[in-house]
C-alpha cells in the first residue's frame, strides 16, 4: 500500500513577541492508505500544529507534506476535519449542519442527494431521528457524532481528528470508539487521530505515534497487531497492557521525567508477535 | 399565549394611563402645568393631519437614517472586524465621535447645509445610530472562535463563503441587540434635528410649536405620538430578529 500521507522533515517555529517558539523539529511520518494512525504526546508538544499543517491550513517553515501523491500548498476539498469543540452551527439543524461541506466542496450531487448522504451518515452514527434538532438539544456526544459525520460527509480522503473525544465522559468515549470502528468500516479514509487517551490509541489505530516534548519529532512507533475485529475487552489482555505501558513509558520519556523504577518491569513482556514488537526511530 | 403578549403590555399601558390622569386630578393641574390623559384625545384631533404628516416625516427620516447606520455600520464593522490594523486605527475615532454630545452637532449639520431639513434630519439619525451597529458587529467577527473559521477553510472555502455561511450569521444575534438600541437613538437624532431647526417638519418641530404656544395637551400629546412610533419601530426590529436570528433564542424552559 503507497503511502497517503507523507510527512517529510518537518520543521516549524511560531513568532512570538519573545521571538520564535520552535513546535516541530525534523518531523517524519507517513501514513499508509487506508490505515489509522494515532498521535501522542505531552500537551502543548505541536500536536494540533501538526494537523493543520496536514490540512494546509498552515505552511511548514521546511520540510514537505504530500497527500495521495501531491504536495500540500492549501486546503483541500479531500480533507475532513473535526475537533475537540465539535463546532456545529447553532442556526442550522444537525441535518444542515451535516451537509455544510457539500455547500463547499465542489459536487454533482442535487440538494436531495446531499441530504440523503447526510441522513445515511446520521443513521450510521445512531443519530436517526434527530436530523432536524438544533445543535443545543443534543448531548455532547451526539453533537460529538454529528460532528464526525460532517467531517467525512464529503468522502475525504483523509479524516484528521483532534481530540475528538477529549471532553466527552469515559463511558460516552468508549461508545464513540465504537462508533468510530462502525464509519471505518463503511467509509474509506485514511485516518490521523490526535488523543491523550493511551487506551482510545491502541483501541482505534494501526499505529500509535509518540511525539517528543516540544519542539517535536517522532520520538516513537508503536504498530498495533490487527487481530481482526476490536471490542473493548481487548482493552484488558495482557498486550494490551503492555503496549499501554510501553506508550506510557515513552511519554514519560517526552515529557522529560525519568520513568519511576519498577513501573515497567512488573508487567508482561511488550508485545506477543514481531509485528508488534516495538521500534525506536533512527 | 397571545393572550399574555396582549394583554398584559395592554393592561399595563392602562394602568400607566390611569395612574397619571388620578395624580393629575388629585392636584388639580390646571392644563398649562401638566397635561392629563383626557386632555390628548382632543388634542390629537385638533391637529389630526399635522399628526398624520409630521408622524410620518418623523417615521421615514429615521427609519432612512437607521438604514443608512446599517450598512455604514455593518462595512465598518467588518473591516474593524477582520483587520486587526484597522481595528486599532479606528477604534479612538469611532470611541471619540461617538462621546461628542450629539446636542451639538445639531446646530454646526443645521448651518452646514442650510434648508436641507430632510438631509440634516437623515444625517443626524444616521450619525447617532451607527455606532452600536459597528462596534457590536466588530467584536462578533474579531472574537469568531478560529475553529469556526477552520471547518470551512479546510475544505478550500473562500473568505467570502466563510463570511457568509458562518461570520454573517454568527453574528446576527449581536447585530440585532445593537439595532434595538439604534432604533431609539436614530429617532433621538431625528427629533433633535426637528426640534432645534428653526422652521423645521416632523413630530419634533410640532412639539417645538406647541412650546412656542404653551399648548400643553399638545406637547404632550407628541410624545406618546414619539413613544407609540418608537414601540412600532422597536417590535420590527424585534420581530425581524425573531426571523433571522431566532435560533439564537433558548428555547422557554
Ligand atoms: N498561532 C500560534 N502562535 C503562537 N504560538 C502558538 C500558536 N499556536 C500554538 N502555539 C503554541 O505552540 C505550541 C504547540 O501548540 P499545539 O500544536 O496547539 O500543541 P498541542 O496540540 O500538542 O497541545 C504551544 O506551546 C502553543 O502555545
Ligand atoms: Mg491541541
Amino acid at each position: 500500500m503507497a503511502d497517503l500521507i507523507e510527512i517529510r522533515h518537518v520543521t516549524h517555529a511560531y513568532a512570538t513577541p519573545k521571538g520564535p517558539l520552535p513546535v516541530l523539529d525534523d518531523l517524519s511520518l507517513s501514513v499508509p492508505e487506508g490505515s489509522f494512525c494515532a498521535v501522542v504526546g505531552p500537551s502543548g508538544c505541536g500536536k494540533s500544529t501538526l494537523t493543520r499543517l496536514i490540512a494546509g491550513l498552515m505552511k511548514p517553515d521546511r520540510g514537505e507534506v504530500w497527500l495521495h501523491g501531491e504536495r500540500v500548498k492549501s486546503p483541500r476539498a479531500t480533507v475532513g476535519m473535526a475537533f475537540q469543540n465539535p463546532v456545529l452551527l447553532e442556526w442550522r439543524t444537525i441535518l444542515q449542519n451535516v451537509v455544510l461541506p457539500l455547500e463547499i466542496v465542489p459536487t454533482k450531487l442535487t440538494q436531495a442527494q446531499k441530504e440523503a448522504r447526510a441522513r445515511e451518515l446520521l443513521e450510521l452514527v445512531g443519530l436517526e431521528g434527530f436530523e432536524d434538532k438544533r445543535p443545543s438539544e443534543l448531548s455532547g456526544g451526539m453533537r460529538q457524532r454529528a460532528s464526525l459525520c460532517r467531517a467525512i460527509v464529503h468522502r475525504p480522503e483523509v479524516l484528521i481528528l483532534d481530540e475528538p473525544f477529549g471532553a466527552l465522559d469515559a463511558f460516552t468515549r468508549e461508545d464513540l470508539w465504537q462508533t468510530m470502528h462502525a464509519l471505518r468500516a463503511e467509509e474509506p479514509f485514511t485516518s490521523v487521530l490526535i488523543t491523550h487517551d493511551l487506551r482510545e490509541s491502541i483501541f482505534l489505530a494501526d499505529e500509535v505515534v509518540v511525539l517528543s516534548g516540544r519542539p517535536a519529532t517522532a520520538q516513537f512507533r508503536l504498530p498495533v497487531p490487527d487481530t481482526g475485529p476490536r471490542t473493548l475487552d481487548d482493552l484488558y489482555t495482557p498486550q494490551a497492557a503492555a503496549m499501554l505501558n510501553t506508550l506510557r513509558h515513552q511519554i514519560e520519556i517526552a515529557q522529560g521525567r525519568t520513568p519511576a523504577a519498577g513501573t515497567r518491569k512488573t508487567l508482561p513482556d511488550p508485545a506477543p508477535t514481531e509485528s508488534a514488537t516495538p521500534e525506536i526511530l533512527p | 399565549m397571545i393572550w399574555r403578549k396582549v394583554a398584559v403590555p395592554l393592561a399595563a399601558v392602562l394602568i400607566f394611563l390611569a395612574l397619571w390622569e388620578i395624580l393629575v386630578q388629585a392636584n388639580g393641574w390646571p392644563d398649562y402645568k401638566m397635561a392629563s390623559p383626557s386632555d390628548l384625545p382632543p388634542a390629537f384631533w385638533k391637529y389630526r393631519w399635522l399628526f398624520l404628516e409630521y408622524g410620518w416625516q418623523t417615521l421615514w427620516r429615521t427609519v432612512a437614517g437607521l438604514a443608512i447606520a446599517v450598512v455604514f455600520g455593518l462595512a465598518l464593522g467588518m473591516v474593524m472586524g477582520f483587520s486587526r490594523t484597522l481595528r486599532d486605527a479606528l477604534y479612538p475615532l469611532l470611541v471619540g465621535f461617538n462621546a461628542v454630545p450629539k446636542a451639538t452637532v445639531v446646530p454646526i449639520i443645521a448651518l452646514l447645509f442650510v434648508g436641507q431639513h430632510d438631509f440634516n434630519t437623515v444625517l443626524m439619525a444616521f450619525m447617532i445610530s451607527f455606532f452600536p451597529i459597528a462596534v457590536s458587529v466588530s467584536i462578533g467577527l474579531s472574537t469568531l472562535e478560529p475553529e469556526y473559521r477552520d471547518i470551512l477553510r479546510a475544505l478550500g472555502a473562500s473568505r467570502l463563503a466563510i463570511f457568509r455561511k458562518i461570520a454573517l450569521p454568527k453574528t446576527l444575534p449581536e447585530f440585532f441587540g445593537a439595532l434595538k438600541v439604534s432604533v431609539t437613538l436614530a429617532f433621538i437624532g431625528t427629533n433633535l434635528m426637528e426640534i432645534v431647526s428653526p422652521h423645521g417638519r416632523g413630530l419634533g418641530a410640532l412639539f417645538d410649536s406647541g412650546k412656542t404656544s404653551a399648548d400643553y395637551p399638545l406637547m404632550f400629546a407628541v410624545l406618546i405620538a414619539l413613544a407609540a412610533l418608537g414601540i412600532l419601530l422597536f417590535y420590527v426590529v424585534v420581530w425581524l430578529e425573531r426571523i433571522f436570528a431566532g435560533w439564537a433564542e433558548r428555547p422557554a424552559s
